[in-house]
């Protein structure tokens, strides 16, 4: 009988991944389930960053409280994005007008860059819809919550 | 290379079609699943705006969908092109990627 290989992961292969997260938290698990995909995917040494649109947006509110509601509040996840080399987080400008949200109003998230001696850079680039469209076409897998 | 848009959520009660129109790329292609096919119903009120995606985007409906909600290519906006699941596999190999809006 041949004998059965198992299949190689070639770990030089990096592929360009973007989380594209369009759902409130807490309301379903989408949010949640996203951000352990891309913790992941980033473990595997893959170029992931991600989008925030749409209801996505909220994921990244500042002062999110889930004592009430008796749920882990895993927002202070976003913040170690920066340390699992996770550089870009965009963040669409038309869904935050939509809802009454500006910039202000989201978590601030840094990641200390090698390059600048460690110096704190923002993680999230506030982008335009028809950018993250063309962001979106630069990618080699989508992945959508 | 084009991207391949799947939408499963009807645009009545769900905002994906739309997010889906607003982020395609001309010379994409948008495949509506599940309960997003009623999206393409003719005469309805997202009618429009897909008939005036589908001059830079093609539309595909697929078909089992479709005829599982009581409904036929007649019902349909004309640009909406009737795919069954082998060509809902040609159109995934066709395109760089595939984006699904859920």
């Amino acid at each position: 009988m041949a004998d059965v290989q198992a299949p190689r992961v070639d770990a030089s292969v990096k592929k360009r991944f973007l989380c594209v997260n369009r759902k409130a938290p807490y309301g379903t698990i989408y949010a949640l389930e996203a951000l352990e995909v891309v913790l992941i995917s980033a473990a595997f040494e893959q170029d992931v960053s991600l989008a925030f649109l749409d209801d996505g947006v909220f994921q990244l509110a500042k002062g999110q409280s889930t004592a009430g509601i008796g749920m882990k509040n895993f927002s202070p996840t976003y913040k170690a994005l920066g340390d699992y080399e996770v550089r870009k987080i965009y963040v669409e400008k038309e869904s935050l007008d939509e809802r009454g949200l500006a910039p202000a109003d989201l978590m601030e998230i840094t990641y200390e860059d090698e390059a600048e001696g460690f110096a704190e850079k923002p993680l999230i680039r506030i982008v335009s819809r028809a950018e993250l469209s063309e962001i979106m076409a630069q990618q080699d897998i989508l992945l959508n919550f | 290379m084009p991207t391949l848009h799947t939408v499963n959520k009807s645009p009545f009660e769900r905002s994906a079609f739309i997010s889906a129109l607003n982020h395609m790329r001309p010379g994409d292609a948008l495949l509506m699943i599940e309960d997003g096919v009623v999206g393409a119903r003719k005469a309805s009120a997202f009618a429009a705006l897909l008939e005036n995606a589908s001059q830079r985007c093609a539309i595909y409906v697929l078909a089992p969908d479709l005829a599982a909600r009581g409904m036929a290519e007649k019902d349909l906006v004309p640009a909406a092109k009737l795919v069954d699941y082998g060509g809902f596999v040609d159109l995934v190999v066709q395109h760089a990627r595939t984006q699904a809006w859920l």
